[in-house]
């Protein structure tokens, strides 16, 4: 295998992994300020206890989400040398100001509040939990600015053979950036929602602390569904935005081969890229996909076919996880609609909390296909339009120096990956130690 | 001009600090192992560090950041020339920081050891290899003008490098036991005292060695003697390293830390005003060699850089003072999280 495509699929591997664990950090950091905001305002002990169990899952989370964090940043430069000069000057500030600005603040109060409970008063123990809120979400705003830039690249000049920064307020303001944190945010509470109803039901369903699950279920059912509905929001808004400044990806989450005015939407279709065709459309909506990229029905919307070949990113895997996850996204907000209804007789619905508990991995998937989407639908860019992903590898690494580090990757991870999901499982089950 | 000089200087205060910081973690996960077998003070040991860790170790991460954002050719180059002993760097720091969090999410003897032995080895190598890359730089590392290495792992553990390797490790081990000393009572801290006073004769032996090796392995002292008022830099930490001994000596407790912090921070930022304007030398062709003028971003950049550290790294050193104040009472069997 060539040097690219192994440190591609190092890369690949980091970040999956990293990113089954980040969503459950930035989302259940509102859950456990929620329980301690009440916690401290009504007295109710159940709260304290509430946002100390949950934290302690938040913890076991929360420690991989850090150390596989530094890999991605440092893997810019060990494997993408080439990318890493060229656009350093925009894309490494951003990184920078990630660790400077949120990345301090986040680890320091993670573990004030750890240590915190007997140490500082109620107030600044609260404090500590939505300093955490603050930084953590900051830090997925930089990280998805950083990413945006490689999306849709803005605010720099072509100049000394690299891309420069020429107006950083453009840069930070790109509008991509703001609607992947919007969608990213609430997707990651969506999941941390379902995660607590999820146990939170089991509980309840084994008769264990039942009133104290029903507190926690409650506050969960209502932050579940506000959040699924905007992430769908959000993703229609963030899909529209893609259709004006990746027009490739567009086409291939929609499987559109042909540029036409008045483009359908087809419930079911599948792609062949062979062939430059879909092996099937049925049930075509007229005009629903212009209208959906353009709030025009008569919009005309590029195909596939409209772009070089060796300029379309892979369609299968660009249209599957787009279908699939938007799918997800309307089945949570069912199911958190649901959930909503029935929060104060929850105990009632034995059934519904069987199925909570067992859709537990669904956010899951559908946050990973958010981000493959995000970055096959890029390919074969690396910065949409400015660089390719085949110029930016490392030259003086060989294919064996990835290789070795690739099965370590590949180890390593594996073996946190069941401890970290074994122990969350564990003490999720468990429950609150009386 | 000015911009790229200043960001060099916040360049080696971030590593600076770092080493600063992170030394004490990684020095007492290297010593874990001789200190004690029994369970409850190895508790202790982890929970000496457990509040500190996690925020030391963002100033590797901000030091990685900085180096991409402000010298990108310098980061790509130095980051792809050191591969392989840049991610066992990695990985050790990975098994370190999971061993804080799970080794007392189980109960069980074997998960325990599985996690001692991840601290011993995230805590030991990264100390170790950070001298090696370090001395390694100094010295100067074979790559040519495209950015190309000529050298591998081994070469990297040439007799200068394994001086450096050896000094950082002897220095963080001794930085480690000063914390515990202080962060303890009773046995573990007498023990913790007696560790320390053997370590600081071999921390003085070696950075003797690695002094005097330098003049001949490094054109480090060079900017020393171009620049005589530089010297203040090595003073201050040999005369730090000589006042922990004096403060051991007189029974203090935190002093002898705070010193040889201060040695870590004057010692490391003697190496780096060595190497001025380089920041990664080649060994093979001076042409080649990366220095802050020819591997820079913009002036915009380290402009808007330079604005977001003036916000920022007060208020980080602000709250971080405050969190390690906060947590600086000694640690006992009643308080024990991990």
């Amino acid at each position: 295998m060539s040097v690219t495509l192994l440190s591609r699929l190092q890369f690949a591997i980091a970040t999956y992994f990293h990113f089954l664990f980040v969503p459950l950090t930035l989302g259940l950091v509102w859950l456990l300020a929620i329980y301690e905001t009440k916690y401290v305002k009504t007295g109710d002990e159940d709260y304290k206890k509430l946002a100390k169990f949950w934290g302690k899952i938040f913890l076991i989370n929360f420690a991989i989400g850090i150390v596989t964090g530094i890999t991605l940043e440092f893997q810019f430069g060990t494997n993408w040398a080439k990318y890493s000069e060229y656009v350093g000057d925009v894309f490494g500030s951003l990184l920078a100001i990630e660790a400077t600005a949120a990345f301090f603040l986040e680890s320091t109060f993670v573990a004030v509040w750890l240590f915190g409970w007997e140490k500082l008063s109620k107030k600044a123990h609260l404090v500590s939990i939505w300093l955490v809120v603050l930084a953590s979400n900051l830090s997925g705003l930089w990280i998805l600015i950083a990413n945006a830039w490689m999306q849709h690249p803005v605010g720099y000049v072509i100049k000394n053979g690299r891309a420069e920064m020429s107006n950083f307020a453009a840069v930070v303001f790109n509008p991509i950036a703001w609607l992947k944190f919007l969608h990213t945010i609430p997707a990651s509470m969506t999941l941390a929602g379902f995660f607590v109803m999820g146990f939170s039901g089991y509980h309840i369903l084994k008769k264990n602390n039942v009133e104290l699950f029903k507190k926690a279920f409650r506050i969960a059912a209502t932050f579940t569904l506000i959040a699924a509905l905007i992430v769908v929001i959000v993703g229609h808004e963030h899909a529209a935005e893609v259709s004006k400044v990746q027009p490739t990806k567009l086409a291939a989450m929609e499987s559109l081969w042909n540029t036409q005015k008045s483009a359908p939407m087809y419930l079911f279709l599948w792609p062949d890229a062979k062939n430059e065709k879909n092996s099937f459309e049925i049930l075509p909506i007229p005009g629903a996909l212009s209208f959906l990229a353009y709030q025009s029905f008569s919009a005309e919307v590029k195909g596939l076919k409209a772009f070089p070949k060796e300029d379309r990113p892979p369609v299968l895997p660009t249209f599957l996880s787009f279908r699939l996850m938007v799918g997800l996204g309307f089945l949570f907000i069912l199911l958190a609609f649901i959930a909503f209804l029935k929060r104060d007789k929850i105990e009632e619905y034995p059934k519904f909390l069987k199925i909570l508990l067992y859709v537990i991995p669904l956010p899951y998937l559908a946050i990973e296909l958010g981000w493959t989407l995000a970055e096959v639908g890029r390919q074969p860019w690396i910065v949409y339009g400015l660089m390719k992903v085949k110029n930016a590898v490392s030259p003086t690494i060989t294919s064996s120096q990835v290789l070795v580090s690739v099965i370590a990757f590949t180890v390593v991870y594996t073996l946190l990956g069941i401890a970290a999901f074994y122990l969350i499982i564990k003490t999720a089950k468990e429950g609150p130690k009386n | 001009m000015f911009w790229q000089v200043i960001w060099f200087i916040l360049w080696g205060v971030l590593w600076a600090v770092y080493f600063m910081l992170d030394g004490f973690d990684l020095g007492l996960g290297t010593l874990m192992p001789f200190l004690s077998k029994e369970d409850t003070e190895r508790r202790i040991l982890y929970n000496a560090m457990g509040p500190f860790w996690d925020g030391n170790e963002v100033w590797l991460i901000t030091a990685g950041g900085a180096t991409f954002a402000a010298f990108p050719k310098t980061y790509a180059v130095m980051f792809s020339s050191l591969y392989s002993p840049l991610l066992l760097i990695l990985f050790a720091l990975i098994l370190r920081g999971v061993a804080f969090e799970y080794r007392s999410k189980l109960e069980g003897d074997g998960w325990k050891k599985i996690w001692d032995c991840c601290l011993f080895i995230g805590s030991f190598l990264p100390a170790l290899l950070f001298g090696v890359a370090f001395a390694n730089i100094f010295e100067g590392i074979p790559f040519d003008k495209a950015g190309m290495y000529h050298g591998n792992i081994l070469k990297l553990l040439n007799p200068y490098g394994l001086v450096g390797g050896i000094f950082f490790l002897l220095i963080f081990m001794m930085h480690g036991s000063l914390w515990l000393r202080f962060k303890t009572e009773g046995e573990l801290s007498e023990k913790a005292k007696s560790i320390a006073n053997k370590l600081w004769v071999l921390v003085l032996v070696f950075a003797l060695i690695f002094l005097i090796y330098s003049k001949f392995a490094t054109k480090l002292w060079d900017n020393y003697f171009n620049h005589p008022f530089l010297f203040i830099l090595p003073l201050i930490a040999v005369v730090s390293l000589i006042l922990v001994k004096v403060y051991l000596s007189k029974d203090e407790k935190f002093k002898p830390w705070l010193f040889s912090a201060l040695t870590i921070f004057f010692a490391t930022y003697w190496g780096v005003a060595g190497l001025f304007p380089d920041l990664f030398p080649s060994s093979i062709d001076p042409s080649a060699s990366l220095t802050i003028y020819n591997s820079s971003s913009t002036k915009l950049t380290l402009i808007i850089m330079t604005v977001v550290a003036l916000i920022f790294v007060p208020v980080v050193i602000g709250y971080q003072f405050w969190a390690y104040k906060k947590f600086s009472h000694v640690v006992t069997k009643e308080d024990l999280e991990y």
